[in-house]
């Protein structure tokens, strides 16, 4: 588990219009002191549309270690249909230490066997926890549609200035700027956390990670980054994707309300919330924390129940801003029409409207 | 034959003679025979070889005119052939029969609660004060679902959720019989449960009617070997059923009231004849086999309309993580997992002493084995056996437990001084006996609201760690192995449990 206190940043238009990340950076140097150079990423929605129906893995290769490429290579078209892959461009001339090499991988499943019945998205998350665990040194960051991931050991600047994150367009945008307090940055451990096209940025540390981490093994999912933000996207991919549960849901389940406040509830909401509380009680979610967390169309905010981290919004028309700090929103939205700051558990929410929505996914 | 008995006195009872007044307090209040009157009452005879250690006298003599010590004789030191083995020895020799004893081993066996720290937080995490911040304990006892269906639009839920429990610590008192206990012991737990806002255990012995009406609904009534007391009134008015296989200080073996302490209340409450003994067997007659206990689970759920969590209890022995498993599997809503230092009224001394398992790795093994197996939740751990304070409380549910249950500890905080002799009904305090002039001496009044405080103290303190953790809800605590850290551990200790060593960051 590594213990952070950090800087985070979200934005989309709710129309679906995608635009330069060139605001995202901008935004994320303005929160200078969240971060101590050692992790910084952006997560870019609506980026590949011309190979949109195909997965696109970016994957990590430690010390740039060609035999891992070469059994990445391999295991890729054993498993997958690989319609196209390439290096991604980097700026050789931004000093940063120790790049890994970037590759990404436009994909399709090639399903045999026992794995015919699983449905294409489980099928590729166990495909990448078997690149992720098996093969040493090769990392997927990266496993959506039409979106990508790109991160690194650096300061938000210089990852986005290596990246050339300013030449990529989308129409949601995460950021992360990292401070991790007791071990040492590398790449793979930057934030955005990504398994399909769930992305999680998080500012905090978990302190029921335990809890939180042996119940999700009863559901599959191993923990082998060991940070807090693995047992976050997991924990969402769990109650979202394979329950279907909505954020309003998800929300009451990671920071519900206190007991003294649901004894005065109405009958109704007091067993909503006490059921919730019986059954989910292991994924609470205690300690200081904020995430944010994207997929297709939809992008929120939350933080722990008693607020120990922060969290800002903010609207100008189509677009919607969630940070760690009011001022990062400020210094790229001057006159928003709106900043406001969410109660403790409140999850402020941006979704694309289902027009704008079908443009991105189909 | 008169035979001389070769035992040394346990205590020796020391009187400071200027302060002593020849009152006669002593006289009364000691049951066992220590203190008497000479033949013209002009002074208080000593006996000390009867003495047991209960400290009665101590606490009752106006003038603070008592000590009573182990008594400092001894044999030739010898580290082997101690005090304890040639005294009882020579107490088998002069009696040809099975040693029995009361309450928990004393035995020096490793403390795995205490050799495990716990955490805190520092800059990175802020700790949470709990007299500023909400700070949660409420703990449910029983099966959850494997998912909640909820409806989307309106935000019900459409799972039917099994009976469960509802605690406001997590800390029970565990099954201690109206028959091994008296009468106000046995009321003064079920006031104090009722008060706090938790549960307690009856026991085996049954639930005295005229307690059903207050006290059902904080009752667990057990249903054991003996099936004492066990009717339909009686398992409908209970919040649950406890089907009491074992108990830690005494696995794989029955009980025995004897005859003499069957009063007519107690003939009444476990429906046998007055002044019969209670025998409850070793094992069920008609649990054989992991399936039998099934057919009883349910046989019990069908006569309480399924809207009783059934508990199992069993103690805890070498196999337990794969007993408790089946346990599971056969229905149980909660399996009790009483450790090797769990008290008892009355047992042989070898079992207590030599057979079971540590209570705080027997959590960690059936807490990783259900995980493992994926039906964690379909059952709660208690754990029960030995806890002694708030921090053994926190350890047991960071390893795995839900609750816990106390049994000796409560007893300490009516009166108990752990004497060891529960098994000769003549508890000087009045809890471990039927004698009524006995008996009285306990209050339940003055009692339950020693033992509301002490389930208030330790609930505060449980507050204490966990904010000091930055954990504001119990459940968060729940199996949360992150905190634990073992010092003085062997590795395979720190396997069995679980939990890294002191040192070792996250």
């Amino acid at each position: 588990m590594i213990g952070s206190s950090c800087g985070i940043f979200g934005v989309m238009d709710r129309s679906g219009r995608r635009f330069s990340g060139e605001i995202v950076v901008e935004a994320m140097k303005n929160m200078y002191v969240r971060g101590n150079g050692l992790g910084a990423g952006f997560a870019v929605y609506g980026l590949y549309k011309d190979y949109k129906e195909y997965y696109c893995f970016h994957v990590m290769i430690e010390r740039r270690n060609m035999d891992a490429k070469r059994e990445v290579d391999e295991f890729l078209t054993d498993n997958f249909h690989v319609v196209y892959d390439e290096e991604i461009p980097v700026n050789d001339e931004i000093d940063v230490v120790d790049p890994p090499l970037f590759w990404r991988y436009f994909v399709s499943p090639k399903k045999s066997g026992q794995d015919k019945k699983l449905s294409d998205d489980d099928y590729v998350v166990k495909k990448v926890m078997e690149i992720n665990t098996k093969i040493k040194d090769a990392y997927v960051i990266s496993s959506g549609k039409n979106m990508g991931v790109f991160k690194g050991t650096g300061f938000p600047w210089e990852i986005a200035e290596y990246f050339m994150v300013e030449d990529y367009k989308g129409y949601m945008w995460t950021a992360h700027s990292r401070f991790p307090t007791n071990t040492p940055g590398w790449w793979g451990g930057a934030h955005p956390f990504c398994i399909l096209d769930w992305t999680v940025v998080h500012n905090g540390e978990i302190s029921s990670y335990g809890t939180n981490k042996r119940y999700l093994e009863m559901f599959g999912y191993h923990c082998t980054l060991m940070t807090d933000t693995e047992v976050m996207a997991y924990i969402f991919d769990l109650l979202m994707r394979r329950f279907g549960y909505p954020i309003e849901v998800v929300a009451k389940i990671l920071a519900p309300p206190m007991w003294d406040q649901i004894d005065r509830m109405d009958e109704k909401e007091r067993k909503f919330y006490t059921a919730l509380r019986m059954v989910y009680g292991p994924l609470l979610v205690n300690g200081p924390w904020t995430v944010i967390v994207a997929h297709h169309g939809e992008m929120f905010g939350l933080t722990d129940r008693i607020r120990l981290r922060p969290l800002t919004a903010g609207e100008k028309g189509d677009l919607l801003f969630l940070s760690s700090e009011e001022s990062a929103i400020r210094a790229v939205c001057p006159n928003p029409d709106r900043v406001w700051t969410p109660h403790g558990g409140e999850p402020v929410i941006g979704r694309l409207d289902e027009k704008a929505l079908k443009r991105v996914i189909e | 034959m008169k035979m001389k008995s070769h035992l040394l006195p346990d205590f020796i009872v020391e009187r400071i003679e200027e302060r002593c007044n020849r009152c006669g307090v002593c006289v009364k209040q000691c049951p066992w025979g220590v203190f008497s009157w000479n033949e013209d009452k002009s002074d208080i005879i000593i006996d000390y070889t009867k003495c047991v250690g209960c400290q009665r006298c101590v606490i009752y003599c106006p003038n603070k005119a008592l000590i009573v010590k182990p008594y400092e004789g001894s044999y030739r030191p010898n580290s082997y052939w101690t005090k304890e083995v040639i005294s009882d020895i020579k107490k088998q020799a002069e009696q040809g029969g099975v040693i029995l004893i009361g309450t928990g081993s004393d035995k020096p066996y490793k403390v795995y609660f205490d050799h495990i720290l716990l955490n805190a937080s520092q800059v990175t995490n802020p700790s949470i004060d709990p007299l500023r911040e909400p700070m949660e304990l409420r703990t449910f006892i029983g099966r959850k679902p494997d998912k909640l269906e909820i409806d989307p639009d309106d935000f019900e839920i459409k799972t039917e959720i099994s009976p469960n429990l509802v605690i406001e610590t997590p800390i029970m008192f565990a099954g201690m019989s109206y028959g091994a206990i008296s009468y106000n012991a046995f009321l003064s737990l079920a006031m104090a449960a009722k008060e706090f806002g938790t549960k307690f255990c009856t026991g085996e012995g049954g639930l005295p009617r005229d307690m059903r009406e207050e006290y059902g609904d904080v009752a667990i009534v057990q249903c054991a070997s003996g099936r004492f007391g066990v009717d339909p009134d009686y398992l409908n008015c209970a919040c649950a059923i406890e089907i009491k296989i074992g108990q830690g200080a005494k696995p794989g073996i029955g009980g025995h009231l004897p005859g003499e302490k069957v009063s007519k209340k107690i003939s009444e409450t476990r429906m046998i004849p007055e002044g019969t003994d209670a025998l409850s067997p070793a094992p069920h007659h008609d649990i054989y086999s992991i399936e039998d206990l099934a057919m009883l689970i349910y046989a019990l759920k069908e006569a309480t309309n399924y809207e009783k969590p059934v508990f199992v209890k069993i103690a805890a022995v070498h196999n337990v993580a794969a007993i408790a498993s089946g346990i599971v599997r056969a229905g149980a809503d909660a399996i009790v997992i009483d450790g090797f230092r769990g008290g008892t009224g009355a047992t042989p001394k070898v079992m207590r002493d030599h057979v079971g398992i540590p209570i705080e790795m027997a959590i960690a093994v059936v807490d990783q084995r259900l995980r493992e197996e994926g039906i964690r939740h379909k059952c709660s751990i208690i754990a029960s056996g030995g806890i002694r304070c708030s921090a053994d409380v926190v350890k047991a549910i960071a390893l795995g437990a839900d609750a816990v249950y106390i049994g000796t500890a409560a007893l300490i905080a009516m009166g108990c001084t752990m004497c060891q002799k529960c098994y000769t009904g003549k508890c000087a305090w009045g809890i471990c006996t039927q004698d009524e002039n006995l008996a009285k001496r306990l209050n339940p009044k003055v009692a339950s609201k020693r033992l509301v405080n002490l389930l208030r103290a330790w609930s505060l303190e449980i507050k204490e760690m966990m904010g000091a953790m930055g954990i504001n809800a119990i459940e968060s605590l729940r199996g949360n192995r992150e905190h634990l850290r073992g010092i003085g551990l062997e590795e395979w200790e720190l396997r069995i449990l679980g939990i890294k060593g002191a040192g070792e960051g996250f």
